[in-house]
């Protein structure tokens, strides 16, 4: 397998997302075999090919510098798992 | 009323034959009889005729555009104001959307009455709809089978004669897969044709939006309605669109189709590339000729794909953190553990393999193997289809290797279920528009049920006209998009 448990716990950490440890051998497998896949791209040659980001050769659209959104606070923060005094509650960060 | 085109309804309305209350309530009525296909999975029937009755209203004053009246429905991706927008995740079940998509704005406008909002694969993220929180939709053709993804809801939806079309949106082949496996007409547009505004993103460089319908002239109704440039999505395209009904009828005299080997070679079912030489001579009937190309980098389209749309997700899918809105962890001890539970949670395994994929692939030390070698193909691939279309007007291909296959067959090995995007993800990297259309159903034996085939026409950018009129001709000289499974009539 191309990646480990412990590759995949790391991966997982960086990403924010809890993987159960009876989860961790499957997602290693699963992603040993994706990675898999993915190697087959070396077997093309792209050593003067320019990275394409993007379908359109276009630039980024820019716009006059002007408020146009109004604010919606109570309106977004109803949509929130917890508010208090129109913030955001999470658990305590500093103590 | 369920097997009426969009213009057929359209004259009805007009002339008083019924009204838009009461071609709701027929769709609301064969929405409840047909639950079992679990295509919706928010049924919104106030919602429904109240709109019903504005369009009656705005058709009793004249002059009302065409789609007033006409009842479809929304893939649950497009955020509507009010109503629940889950995008197929536990993460998004407790979400009202504080806004519309500008899709939905467009269409409300145009008249057209929303019946609910359409299953889906987990943010768009599968193939066969079998990654839905709310269970898989099943293909109205036959119930053990998939109805494709990740707009599955959508082409079981149009197939069934729940909705008269649907929205649908293709990030790999999202739109064409499941039209193709249910037999209807699917079109997924050039990529900046339909505002991504409110359409929750799964990889941004690769979604659009488009329309799924029982025909490409039901297809150019709903196109019409749907496309057009919109300030508020950056990438949308500021060209005009065209009228693409007025193109419909064009003589397809001279065409000239281009068939690349690359996808005709091993792994293509027998009896789909079989109908897909009985198209090909419809074409020809036509006036079309046929040319043979050879693209030999779509053979990479597949990891190249995987790569870039994982890590579009993963950057996409970091704003589902707990704090804002969508699902949260009970009584987190921390911030970082309310992170990992709350995601650990809402998130479904295929998100959470693609987002673990795309983190990996974006990493310090990886990104140049992975993510910019992807890239490059990327533009290799792209470079290959504008090279092609030079040649020909029109690239054909099937729209997927094998029929649609039974519930469970493939969960088992996620790469396994990758490969039936094989024919369609190259579309996406070069962001050309494509259309999925019904040419054939594969022989009915006691082991396997009758069950549509596709044809995939791929055209250059901004060439929806061109697609559309090239599968109206199609659609007029053969009945398979007339087609409607048993159970459904």
């Amino acid at each position: 397998m191309l990646l480990t448990t412990n590759d995949v716990k790391k991966i997982a950490y960086l990403a924010r997302l809890g993987i159960e440890d009876h989860d961790l051998e499957a997602f290693t497998h699963d992603l040993s075999n994706m990675l898999n896949l993915m190697t087959q791209m070396n077997s093309i040659n792209t050593d003067e090919v320019e990275p394409m980001a993007h379908p359109l050769p276009q630039s980024q659209r820019l716009r006059a510098d002007n408020v146009t959104e109004t604010n919606q606070r109570e309106h977004f923060q109803h949509l929130a798992p917890h508010v208090e005094d129109g913030v955001y509650l999470v658990p305590k960060v500093i103590e | 009323m369920h097997t009426k085109t969009i213009k057929q309804l359209a004259e009805g309305l007009r002339a008083g034959t019924f009204s838009s209350v009461e071609l709701t309530q027929h769709f609301l009525t064969r929405i409840e009889k047909f639950h079992a296909l679990n295509a919706f999975i928010t049924v919104t029937q106030e919602h429904a005729l109240t709109a019903a009755k504005q369009a009656d209203k705005r058709l009793a004053e004249g002059n009302a555009p065409l789609l007033t009246g006409i009842p479809f429905a929304h893939k649950d991706i497009f955020c509507t104001h009010g109503i629940k927008t889950s995008c197929g995740s536990k993460m998004l079940d407790n979400f009202i959307a504080p806004y519309n998509a500008t899709v939905v704005d467009k269409l409300h406008h145009a008249g057209a009455v929303m019946l609910g909002k359409l299953n889906m694969d987990e943010f768009a993220m599968g193939s066969s709809n079998e990654n839905s929180f709310y269970g898989a939709a099943h293909n109205p053709w036959h119930e053990n089978v998939v109805p494709g993804g990740s707009s599955g809801g959508s082409a079981a939806a149009v197939a069934a004669g729940l909705a008269v079309c649907a929205t649908g949106t293709d990030t790999g082949g999202s739109i064409r897969q499941p039209a193709a496996f249910c037999g209807i007409t699917g079109l997924k547009p050039s990529y900046g044709r339909v505002s991504r505004y409110g359409m929750i993103a799964y990889a941004s460089s690769l979604d659009q939006g488009g329309p799924m319908a029982r025909s490409a002239e039901d297809a150019a109704i709903l196109l019409q309605a749907m496309a057009g440039f919109d300030e508020k999505d950056s990438t949308s395209i500021n060209e005009p669109v065209p009228d693409y009904s007025r193109h419909l009828t064009e003589s397809l005299q001279g065409l000239k189709i281009g068939l690349p080997k690359e996808f005709f070679q091993h792994g293509l079912n027998s009896q789909i590339a079989q109908d897909i030489d009985n198209a090909l001579n419809e074409y020809r009937k036509l006036g079309a000729t046929i040319i043979e190309l050879s693209m030999p980098t779509l053979t990479m389209a597949i990891p190249a794909y995987y790569v870039l749309a994982s890590a579009e997700c993963s950057s996409n899918l970091s704003r589902y953190d707990g704090v804002r809105f969508g699902h949260r962890c009970e009584h987190p001890a921390d911030l970082t553990d309310l992170y990992l539970r709350s995601r650990a949670e809402g998130f479904g395994s295929e998100v959470k393999r693609r987002i673990l994929m795309g983190t990996y692939a974006l990493s310090a030390g990886y990104y140049d193997a992975y993510y910019l070698k992807a890239q490059k193909i990327r533009r290799l691939i792209s470079d290959d289809f504008q090279h092609a279309l030079t040649q020909v007007d029109v690239i054909m291909s099937p729209v997927t290797p094998s029929h649609a296959f039974t519930l469970g067959e493939k969960t088992a090995d996620p790469v396994h279920m990758y490969l039936e995007d094989l024919y369609t993800i190259a579309i996406n990297l070069a962001g050309l528009p494509a259309m999925s259309i019904p040419i054939g159903l594969s022989a009915d034996t006691p082991e396997a049920p009758k069950l549509p085939v596709g044809l995939q026409l791929i055209g250059a950018y901004f060439s929806e006209a061109k697609l559309l009129n090239i599968a109206h001709a199609y659609q007029q000289v053969t009945n398979w998009h007339q087609l409607i499974p048993t159970g459904f009539e």
